[in-house]
């Protein structure tokens, strides 16, 4: 064999393997999803959970057969709890790993800073924590509650007859924009009900506070003046001293209710809640939820947990961004079906009015204005074993207001 | 542990069924029958009627309600379950023939568990024991109705003791504030003035407010004069409770920072060493606590309650061992060279961070309190929590044992003088790399037994070491690098200025002023507040 045959040998070769793998490559052509979820850092203790939540609804939608006769193939990547390396790794996502659509996002620092991103490559991010609204986005779902679905109702229970009827608010969060703006938005609804500015107390601490000495016997001393509830905020792993301290000072949920928007079934793992029963949240789900879809959903990521060895998988419970992932991932694939393509623009057109039957036992739709999901309320009492008990809900689900009629500037924008 | 419960609660009843004379009628099926209501308010109101029954039957549901123990079955019927889980009727006691397929818990909420709370009360403060008579009196003080003043005297009249006495009576004495007879309110306001409770000193102020017509509450000048002497004596005594309880939280934080800076003030503060892996010391400290709690729950079920104490060795070994491996594998190679040392010992952070997160999970794991470390004892109106109490009595207890070790051990002797002289020290025969090992084992060690503190008060995460790091270098660095008592002075006065400025400034600006004011610190003396006086070798 001389040089120049042996050249064309190569070459032959080399032409004829790739389009051999061509061809495979198409045979197995998959639709990539994206899931953007720290993995690491403060807020794994959260994220992680809705990494393994969006890995098992793929598996389960493969199982089905995929979608459009495609598999779905998941990308995880890990921004870290790093607020500018989620900008940088939704990019990652979009140009090189070319995804079709992103699930992830916790905190509304971490989804602002995507956002733009999003926006320039047009593509689709779905957003399935609860939020303080005051923000849409051509290409955001947002899966989770606005201040509405979760926040009013939640004040309202407290200040109703059956909900203790409280006088005096004393709202505690930790100190960044989700709840800031959430306090500012229930300032000006207790005024516009009548609470007098004395009868509102509003205290911020620091991200990863752990001592709540002061705070607990300042609660003390503010309830003495009147019924009072406390509003909580506090986001992260600081629940878990707040509560201790609660519990050892001896304030019980019958004198000072605490209700929280942001301490779920997971955050109650990591606390003995003996000392907590009574104390409230406001989801637009609970693990206890009665019915079958959520004895499917739990029954499956307990199956799942197992199957993929999840640390402390005797303990897994299910919570409400976690039903808000699988929704937010079973809608979209519905849309595909619907639309018979993955493309961005014709899924988002599809996404529109969309239906699903949730865990949460009610028929969620997506609304076609606002990007958001159409939700119910609940309300629930911490039981003993860290599982709530429903003690309100709205009678069906309610629409998304993102631009709340509380915040000043927000008058021409309640069509959306 | 729940039978003996239903058998106190057996005990009680019967003591109660000689105690209470039984009035009215007994209890009946449409009395509980709005127990299975869907809304809130019939369920309220189901309640409030089978109080008004009063007989120990109605008193047994409302206790079992209180426990979430009354169910519903999905015919509607209000049920029990008794010993053996079969379901009982609420009213007969008798067991469902056939047992029901479905049936859930009545929903019971704060609103709901608040009116059983005081109705329960009511009921029994009759009652022999003492213990419950202390509870349905302080049980009552929430909800003080002008009808209760009837079988409040009735009580007082009874009651012997004199805790209960001095509640019930600041409950007669709140609802008489509002009784038509001019000399029953001044006894009223008489009596309390020596009270301390700010309830009592609100409802007070509100009788010296006027109303829209400029008419005072209180109509009476006498009585407004007296009012406004009560009002300033309970004030004068808030502020002492409160001071108290400002002090009380100074001496907590201070302890729990002087147990996170004490293994520091060892690694860094002697050997010079800037560990930037001691938070995860403290972290393995935790996790070890973890473990061996769940080694109690899995082998000593019985003696749970020791898991704590048992916790103690096994994390200061845990933490000491490696403490002693990274001496060994990674540090003795960069002594002297603090860059270095920094960014590796930063590394290494990470690295068990995520060792840690591999294992355990990202979540954070539970680590309740035992029995004895639960709750508190009130004094003076605050509530001192046994778990910190006993951090603060742990943290002197391992502040002598250091003290002890440092001052009079061969060991200790060896450890201050390759602190004071390293090359004279290894002169005389010290064998100052041996030396190194130890004490970074000990700091290490030290770091572990404030893990173990740590998980009974916040959380216990992979990333519960971060949230120390900072405060204990604040702590080393304004004591003064090189010794212990500028550590200690430095912790508590940290905890005290901190949490003496807390209430009036937040928490937000707390952090910050102790940061400019350490800051501050530095500047004007670098070597610290309480710095070694004397000749000092510089390496």
């Amino acid at each position: 064999m001389n040089r120049k045959q042996f050249i064309k040998t190569v070459i032959g070769a080399t032409i004829g393997l790739s389009s051999a793998f061509a061809m495979t490559t198409q045979a197995a052509d998959t639709i990539k999803v994206g899931i953007l979820h720290s993995l690491s850092g403060t807020m794994a203790i959260s994220e992680t959970a809705l990494k393994n939540t969006a890995l098992m609804t793929i598996e389960e939608i493969n199982a089905n057969g995929g979608l459009l006769g495609k598999q779905l193939e998941p990308v995880v990547v890990d921004p870290a709890s790093n607020w500018p390396l989620f900008a940088e790794k939704a990019r990652q996502l979009i140009t090189q790993d070319e995804v079709d659509v992103v699930f992830g996002c916790w905190t509304s620092v971490s989804r602002k800073s995507v956002l733009p991103v999003f926006e320039e490559l047009n593509s689709l991010l779905f957003y399935p924590v609860q939020y303080e609204g005051e923000e849409l986005s051509q290409n955001v779902f947002y899966t989770g509650a606005a201040p509405n679905q979760q926040a009013i109702p939640a004040v309202e229970y407290l200040m109703s007859e059956e909900g203790g009827a409280a006088k005096r608010w004393y709202l505690l969060g930790t100190d960044y924009v989700y709840p800031r703006t959430t306090n500012k938005i229930l300032r000006a609804f207790l005024i516009s009900k009548g609470v007098a500015e004395s009868d509102i107390e509003e205290v911020y601490t620091p991200f990863g506070h752990s001592d709540y000495q002061t705070i607990v016997a300042n609660i003390k001393k503010f309830s003495a003046g009147g019924k009072t509830a406390v509003v909580s905020t506090i986001n992260g792993d600081s629940n878990v001293p707040f509560y201790k301290e609660l519990g050892n000072a001896g304030l019980k949920a019958t004198d000072v209710p605490v209700v929280a928007f942001s301490v779920g079934e997971e955050e109650l793992r990591g606390i003995d809640t003996k000392p907590l029963l009574g104390h409230l949240a406001a989801w637009n789900y609970f693990m206890s939820v009665k019915g079958k879809q959520n004895k499917a959903f739990t029954k499956m990521y307990k199956v799942w947990a197992k199957k993929n060895g999840v640390p402390n998988l005797d303990t897994v419970v299910t919570n409400d961004p976690m039903e808000a992932t699988y929704v937010g991932i079973k809608m979209w694939a519905q849309a595909v079906e619907q639309a018979g393509t993955a493309d961005v623009d014709a899924v988002r057109d599809a996404m529109g009015g969309q239906t699903f039957k949730s865990p949460s036992g009610f028929t969620l739709t997506m609304d076609a204005t606002n990007h958001h999901l159409h939700k119910p309320v609940m309300i629930g009492e911490i039981l003993p074993n860290g599982q709530f008990q429903v003690v309100w809900r709205t009678k069906g689900p309610i629409r998304a207001q993102p631009w709340s009629p509380f915040i000043a500037g927000n008058e021409g924008k309640q069509g959306l | 542990m729940f039978k003996n419960k239903r058998n106190v609660l057996l005990l009680i009843l019967s003591c109660f069924v000689l105690a209470f004379p039984v009035i009215g009628k007994a209890l009946d099926r449409a009395d509980i029958s709005g127990l299975a209501s869907d809304t809130a308010m019939e369920r309220l109101r189901a309640i409030e009627k089978i109080a008004a029954i009063g007989d120990p039957d109605a008193l047994r549901l409302l206790e079992a309600l209180q426990n979430s123990e009354v169910m519903i079955t999905d015919a509607g019927q209000i049920v029990l379950e008794n010993e053996e889980w079969d379901v009982i009727d609420a009213i007969t006691l008798e067991v469902l023939d056939p047992q029901p397929d479905m049936y859930d818990t009545v929903i019971v909420n704060n609103r709901m568990r608040s009116q059983l709370d005081s109705a329960i009360g009511v009921l029994q403060l009759l009652s022999e024991d003492r213990e419950i008579r202390l509870t349905s009196a302080k049980s009552l003080q929430d909800n003080l109705l002008p009808s209760l003043l009837s079988i409040l005297n009735k009580a007082l009249a009874k009651e012997t003791d004199q805790e209960i006495i001095r509640i019930l009576k600041e409950s007669q004495s709140v609802i008489l504030l509002n009784a038509a007879d001019k000399q029953q309110r001044m006894e009223a306001v008489n009596y309390l003035m020596s009270s301390s409770e700010r309830r009592v000193r609100e409802l007070l102020a509100a009788k010296l407010e006027r109303n829209e017509f400029g008419v005072y509450t209180e109509e009476s000048a006498e009585v407004r004069v007296a009012i406004e002497s009560a009002v300033a004596a309970i004030d004068r005594k808030l502020t002492f409770i409160d001071y108290f309880g400002r002090l009380f939280s100074g001496l907590s934080l201070g302890s729990i920072l002087l147990l996170a800076a004490m293994g520091l003030a060892i690694t860094y503060g002697l050997l010079g060493v800037i560990n930037l892996a001691h938070g995860e010391m403290m972290m393995i400290g935790a996790y070890a606590t973890y473990v061996t709690q769940q080694l109690f729950v899995s082998y000593l079920p019985n003696y749970f309650d020791l898991y704590v104490l048992a916790a103690i060795p096994i994390a200061f070994l845990c933490s000491a061992v490696i403490g002693v491996i990274l001496e060994r594998t990674v540090i003795r190679w960069l002594y002297g060279r603090p860059l270095e040392t920094l960014l590796a010992t930063w590394g290494i952070s990470l690295f068990l961070i995520q060792s840690v997160r591999q294992i355990f999970g990202a979540q954070n794991v539970e680590v309740s309190n035992p029995n004895w470390l639960s709750g508190g004892v009130e004094v003076w109106n605050v509530v001192m929590p046994f778990n910190r109490i006993a951090i603060i009595v742990f943290a002197v207890l391992v502040l002598i044992g250091i003290w002890l070790l440092i001052s009079q051990t061969r060991l200790g002797l060896f450890i201050r003088s390759v602190t004071q002289n390293r090359s004279m020290a290894a002169c005389v025969g010290v064998n100052t790399a041996k030396i190194d090992m130890l004490a970074f084992g000990l700091g290490s060690g030290i770091a572990g037994l404030a893990g173990v503190a740590l998980s009974q008060i916040g959380n216990v995460g992979p990333d519960l070491g971060q949230a120390y790091i900072i405060d204990s270098f604040m702590v080393v660095v304004l004591g003064g690098v090189g010794q212990l008592a500028g550590t200690v002075y430095a912790a508590l006065g940290l905890g005290a200025f901190s949490k003496l400025i807390e209430p009036g400034v937040g928490a937000v600006l707390t952090k910050i002023i102790i940061l400019v004011f350490i800051i501050a610190v530095i500047q004007k003396r670098p070597q610290g507040l309480f710095a070694l006086k004397g000749r000092f070798v510089e390496d």
